[in-house]
């Protein structure tokens, strides 16, 4: 172990506290600015503080009576959910093949599906909104959960290399105990890839609940809009209402805070077993 | 009865420019603890992963009992495996572990908790049934490793080096408890390793294979006391048999300016021969091959000498295994003296003669 702290490297550890503190700040600043603003008066969101004389709670209450909330959040949290799962459960397959099964082409194929995450999204989305329209899933909640629900070549990515590390032992110790390759997946695998699972789920769920582009695209109605087009809509209708806005921004943020505040541990450990981390 | 026969079996792996196995003949008998032994690459972990349908085999056949595996699905070919780092499941506890193979195979989970409590019992595993791999000692998880094979009760086990990962004195002892276990339960056993020494004290019958080709297969004692060619004779046995590349001149080789005393039908057909005597059947004499000791090893029980034989055409390095109490310094020159019938005689091909 390190000896007693010298005045080195208690300056040493100042400097780094000190810069993990403004990034941090940088980080939290807007979120803090979006809560303060959330409590303000429409006429006081301009002022520079943090914290309102005389908060205004009602900006949350106003908030139900201005849109849909619940009906929305119940969408968001069903298209996010139906998407996650379908991304680690096809991702994880994907990955396994890609992993390990042999067939022909498989590296090459690898590389091709690889290379989509290269395509941004701007050049795809219009080819799938047509293909929607084809397929009449425009206005319709499957617009929202089939495309996203049969993996992405990230997620697969992710999962293939986590496999790639695994012992190739453990593999052939479930052959000899009677194991189909489902079952290698399924029984011996997927339970000890739980880390990139993780990640991969922890990053899947916010991306859809983040998600604008393509809801904006594809739904009209309001009863299966998804939060953020409702936070869109209600800027439109209401020119600009800014403390309810936030205060809206605040609300549907939660969930994501609570989710992450639960699976924070499992979710840093699995960056780092997925050599995701910035090492 | 041979419960697992190789018939001509050969793998070779693409791009390479010879066989990992070439054309293996080799009958295990019923309830034979079988040791594969020979340097890294001889093909021993080949041949036991054929075994197990880890591997294809390019040709041949592989019988256990009178079935035909050779393409048969490893989990339909009643066998277990031993696996060098144990490859226990991390995410099942210990009995989960041990039962897992049953539970694949659909027994009834009365029946599974039985098996696994039984084996546990007889590896001294009860108390920690419930641990995960991540808690268990090196020691441990090699036991579990053992209880998981013994659980499914197979015809055949296979191991695979599985004491290399162990300390040496636990590596000690595990290996007589798998030698008593495999007694005492009877099963046949194809068992691979790189040390020769678990392979003299725990096989019914070693095999020693070399790039790929077997050299000899025989009992221990066998092994040690007529080995088929030189590659045998300085593989097995520890320190190595002396080897010492003699011409014949009249049907007469000497060595170190000692006549060695070579039987007339083994010289009569070479020019040149290999002898080997063992370390052991050396000793300091009044007549004998002369030799110029380079370093003295003192084990205590025993000493070693390492030497050159003082010869001016071909000096050759020599190893004698002397009583502990003899006091010999570096440098010293000396005799070593030996029986006639110790030596061992072998052609310029190496194989034995005589």
């Amino acid at each position: 172990m390190t000896g007693p702290p010298t005045r080195h490297r208690i300056a040493g550890l100042l400097g780094v506290y000190a810069g993990l503190g403004a990034v941090t700040a940088c980080a939290l600043f807007p979120i803090l600015w979006a809560l303060s603003g959330s409590l303000k008066r429409q006429a006081e969101i301009s002022q520079p503080m943090l914290l309102p004389a005389h908060p205004q709670w009602s900006n949350y209450v106003e908030v139900f009576a201005r849109m849909p909330f619940w009906r929305m959040l119940f969408n968001t949290i069903l298209y996010a959910g139906c998407v996650t799962a379908g991304q680690v459960f096809f991702c994880s397959l994907a990955g396994y093949a890609f992993a390990r099964l042999p067939f022909t082409g498989r590296d090459t194929l690898f590389v091709l599906y690889l290379a989509t995450l290269m395509v941004p999204l701007t050049v795809t989305v219009i080819p799938q909104f047509i293909l929607m329209r084809v397929f009449g899933w425009t206005d319709t909640m499957w617009a929202m959960i089939i495309p996203g629900l049969l993996g992405s070549a990230f997620g697969t990515y992710l999962m293939r290399q986590f496999f790639a590390t695994l012992p190739i032992d453990l593999e052939e110790a479930a052959i000899l105990d009677g194991c189909s390759p489902w079952a290698i997946y399924w029984r011996i695998l997927l339970p000890h890839a739980k880390p990139a699972v993780m990640v991969l789920a922890v990053l899947t769920w916010i991306n859809v609940w983040n998600d604008f582009l393509w809801p904006l695209l594809m739904i009209q109605r309001k009863g299966i809009a998804t939060l953020t087009l409702g936070l869109v809509w209600m800027q439109g209708e209401y020119v600009a209402e800014w403390p309810v806005l936030m205060a809206a921004s605040m609300l549907m943020l939660a969930p994501l805070v609570v989710i992450y505040a639960i699976a924070q541990r499992a979710f840093v450990s699995g960056i780092a077993a997925t050599g995701f981390g910035g090492r | 009865m041979a419960l697992v026969t190789f018939d001509s079996v050969t793998r070779h792996y693409p791009g390479a420019d010879r066989p990992a196995l070439d054309a293996l003949d080799l009958a295990v008998t019923d309830g034979e603890f079988m040791v594969l032994v020979g340097p890294s690459g001889c093909g021993k972990t080949t041949t036991l992963r054929m075994l197990a349908g880890l591997e294809p085999v390019d040709a041949g056949q592989i019988y256990i009992g009178d079935h035909d595996v050779t393409a048969a699905d490893p989990g339909h070919r009643d066998i277990a495996m031993v696996f060098q780092n144990y490859a226990l499941y991390p995410h099942m506890t210990v009995a989960q572990n041990m039962g897992f193979a049953l539970k694949v195979a659909k027994t009834p989970k009365a029946e599974i908790r039985a098996r696994v409590a039984e084996a546990a019992q007889l590896l001294g595993l009860a108390e920690l049934l419930g641990r995960k791999p991540k808690d268990l000692s090196g020691g441990e998880r090699q036991r579990v490793a053992m209880g998981r094979a013994i659980v499914r009760r197979p015809q055949v086990f296979l191991m695979d080096e599985p004491l290399s990962n162990l300390d040496a004195m636990l590596r000690v002892q595990t290996r007589n408890q798998i030698a008593e276990l495999q007694r005492r339960l009877e099963i046949t056993t194809v068992y691979v390793t790189h040390d020769q020494v678990e392979a003299m004290t725990m096989g019914d019958r070693v095999a020693v294979l070399r790039d790929g080709v077997l050299q000899q297969c025989a009992a221990p004692r066998e092994l040690y006391r007529t080995p088929a060619n030189v590659f045998v004779a300085g593989f097995i046995g520890s320190p190595a048999m002396n080897l010492f590349t003699v011409p014949v001149v009249d049907g007469a080789a000497s060595l170190g300016g000692y006549h060695l005393g070579v039987p007339r039908e083994i010289s009569s057909a070479a020019t040149h021969l290999v002898v080997g005597i063992r370390p052991e059947h050396l000793q300091i004499a009044d007549r004998g091959i002369g030799v110029e000791v380079d370093f003295v090893e003192e084990l205590g029980a025993d000493t070693y000498l390492y030497g050159t034989t003082v010869d001016p055409q071909t000096s050759q390095s020599v190893v004698a295994r002397v009583p502990g109490n003899t006091e010999v310094r570096r440098g010293a020159r000396l005799s070593l003296g030996f029986d006639v019938t110790a030596l061992h005689f072998f052609g310029s091909d190496g194989a034995r003669l005589g």
